[in-house]
């Protein structure tokens, strides 16, 4: 964080409570006192951390088929998205707005980078999800009469559900993560609390901020997760059936 | 009627899966292509309905080429039925069945209805309608694979291996069943199997195939047992096929001796030989040792394992009725289960001697 730390530097001065800072009190008075503003930086928080991985999701849908597909496809396409996800998010924040020609500032360049990071975790879990279809049941499917584009929306897609889904819980509580991490780069977002928390430790450390941001991004990590729990549930009525 | 008109496939490493196969299902009978594997029995199902297209040669459908429509047409028209049944594990079972009409553009609850009466229809209590397939057994599972397959109608059924990952009394309850499911609808199947037995018991006619895709015989199976055409096929049809044969051969009236008896709850009777145990009906239950019991004749005192002729059934069974027999009398009954009679081993031995000779 400390690389970035020059890029913003929001003035905190009115909020500084020095004192006893590893109190409850002190932290739920930082909240208070901050709240408006903490609840604006959740909230896009939590929009980074989502649409990024609905993006990822409906690209790597196509490219998962491809890699199931066309057998050759599968090792090159892995390699890719393993080596792609890699890459340090920092770099990744810094290299986007040069390569896709964008402003270095350009808020776009954070949830460009995250779906590029759905996608490269998705396509294998698309592609292994996909494989996971029984043999039998795709043969059965396309001898009754299905075309291949309704065989993939109506028998391969939702049997491959549970595994996609296990990936976007991955994907999505990952993204949490590395939204805070540009919010060191001066992204609005939980991690500025992070930045906040370094900066107003200069002298002694003061832990509110930091506090206050690693409960939020669990919060929302936990919120987020459940919630594609309850998609999971919802689209494979035919597990719960079964365990009965 | 399909018929296979030269048709070939060969793979681009060269091996020939099926060659020339020259060959006519007739419409209404069951056909069963059944070969060791590698046979190519399973590719030539497959491209009936072109789930395998044929690299040369014609299959016709009636006075249809099968390669002039699309595929997808096609295989609407055709049921299919797999080993595992393939069913779909995210749907209910009774949208199992009704798939191929969804896909035709049934309505729903036509759909639907038609399914809960095909589910009937292949013995599944339509209490099984709302389940999922993972909560049936394999062979529940198999009769909604059947009840699919004939969902839409179709004149033509094709069946791959569909009841070999069942357990024998399973497989053996859902082959009669298929065939009293085939006296109702005529269909026009063509069957594969690796189980020469099957390939007799379902078979109208059994084309018997060799490794390379090639015809070896094709015949009715009291034919293909009497008489196969070379060593490969004797040796496929296997080792009791004289006797196997005899099922095909109808007993016409069985000669039959009285047969003293005993009722259940009557006194043991005297003697040394054994005594054949009947009920109230004079349907057959078992033999009894007169020296092994005492007072009163119990259930429990009964030999089971003979098996029953019928009058007017086949050679096959009177025969085995002899020889499973504990008394080694062969213990022959009316259509109702009534006790007729009784008959030697070497009595039906007699009968097919006297029916091989030439009229």
């Amino acid at each position: 964080m400390s690389t970035a730390a020059a890029y913003a530097v929001p003035d905190l001065a009115a909020h500084v409570v020095q004192a006893a800072s590893s109190s409850p009190g002190a932290f739920f008075s930082y909240f208070l006192d901050n709240r408006a503003r903490t609840l604006d930086w959740l909230w896009a928080h939590t929009w980074l951390s989502v649409v990024p991985v609905l993006v990822g999701l409906l690209l790597a849908l196509p490219l998962g088929w491809l890699a199931r597909r066309y057998s050759f496809v599968y090792p090159p396409m892995m390699s890719i998205t393993g080596v792609l996800y890699t890459v340090p998010s920092i770099a990744l924040f810094v290299l986007i707005p040069p390569l896709v020609g964008l402003d270095p500032l350009s808020p776009l360049q954070v949830p460009i980078a995250l779906s590029l990071y759905s996608t490269a975790l998705l396509v294998r879990v698309v592609a292994d999800g996909l494989a996971a279809v029984p043999q039998d049941t795709i043969a059965a499917a396309t001898a009754i009469g299905f075309r291949p584009v309704n065989r993939f929306f109506k028998v391969e897609l939702p049997i491959a559900v549970p595994v996609i889904t296990a990936g976007l819980r991955v994907a999505i509580v990952a993204n949490v993560s590395i939204v805070a991490v540009a919010g060191t780069i001066g992204m609005t977002n939980l991690g500025l609390l992070f930045d906040e928390g370094f900066k107003l430790s200069t002298d002694t450390p003061y832990y509110p901020p930091i506090v206050l941001g690693i409960v939020l991004c669990v919060l929302l990590a936990l919120v987020l997760d459940a919630l594609v729990v309850a998609l999971d549930r919802s689209l494979t009525p035919w597990r719960r059936a079964v365990r009965r | 009627m399909i018929r296979f008109d030269r048709a070939t496939k060969k793979y681009p490493d060269g091996t020939v899966a099926v060659d020339e196969l020259e060959l006519e299902a007739p419409t209404g009978q069951i056909t069963v292509l059944v070969g060791p594997s590698g046979c190519g029995k399973t590719t030539s199902l497959r491209m009936v309905n072109r789930m395998i297209e044929p690299t040369s040669g014609t299959i016709w459908l009636d006075d249809t080429d099968t390669a002039s429509m699309p595929a997808h047409e096609l295989r609407r028209k055709i049921g299919y039925v797999i080993q595992h049944a393939g069913l779909f594990p995210h749907r209910t079972i009774v949208d199992n069945v009704a798939t191929v009409p969804y896909l035709l553009g049934t309505g729903k609850r036509e759909a639907r209805s038609r399914a809960m009466e095909l589910l009937e229809r292949v013995g599944l209590d339509p209490a099984f309608a709302k389940r999922y397939p993972a909560q049936l057994s394999g062979g529940q599972q198999q009769r909604v694979g059947v009840a699919r397959a004939l969902a839409a109608d179709p004149p033509v059924m094709l069946m791959d291996e569909p009841f070999s990952a069942v357990d024998p009394v399973v497989r053996d309850q859902l082959q009669d069943e298929f065939l009293r499911l085939q006296g109702e609808l005529g269909k026009t199947i063509v069957f594969v199997t690796h189980d020469i037995d099957e390939a007799i018991k379902l078979g109208d006619r059994v084309a018997v195939l060799r490794v390379g895709g090639t015809l070896a015989q094709v015949a009715p199976p009291a034919e293909l047992l009497s008489r196969p055409v070379d060593s490969f096929v004797a040796g496929f049809v296997g080792r009791d096929r004289g006797y196997r044969a005899l099922g095909f051969t109808e007993s016409g009236a069985l000669p039959t001796h009285d047969e003293p008896t005993a009722r259940l709850g009557e006194a043991v009777p005297q003697g040394h030989d054994l005594v054949l145990v009947v009920d109230g009906e004079q349907r057959p239950q078992g033999w009894l040792d007169p020296a092994s019991a005492r007072g009163t004749v119990e259930e429990s005192d009964l030999l089971r394992g003979g098996t029953l002729a019928t009058q007017g059934g086949t050679l096959r069974a009177a025969l085995d009725a002899c020889l499973s027999s504990p008394s080694r009398r062969g213990v022959v009954v009316d259509e109702q289960g009534r006790l007729l009679g009784s008959l030697t081993a070497r009595e039906v031995l007699d009968l097919i001697e006297r029916d091989e000779e030439p009229a």
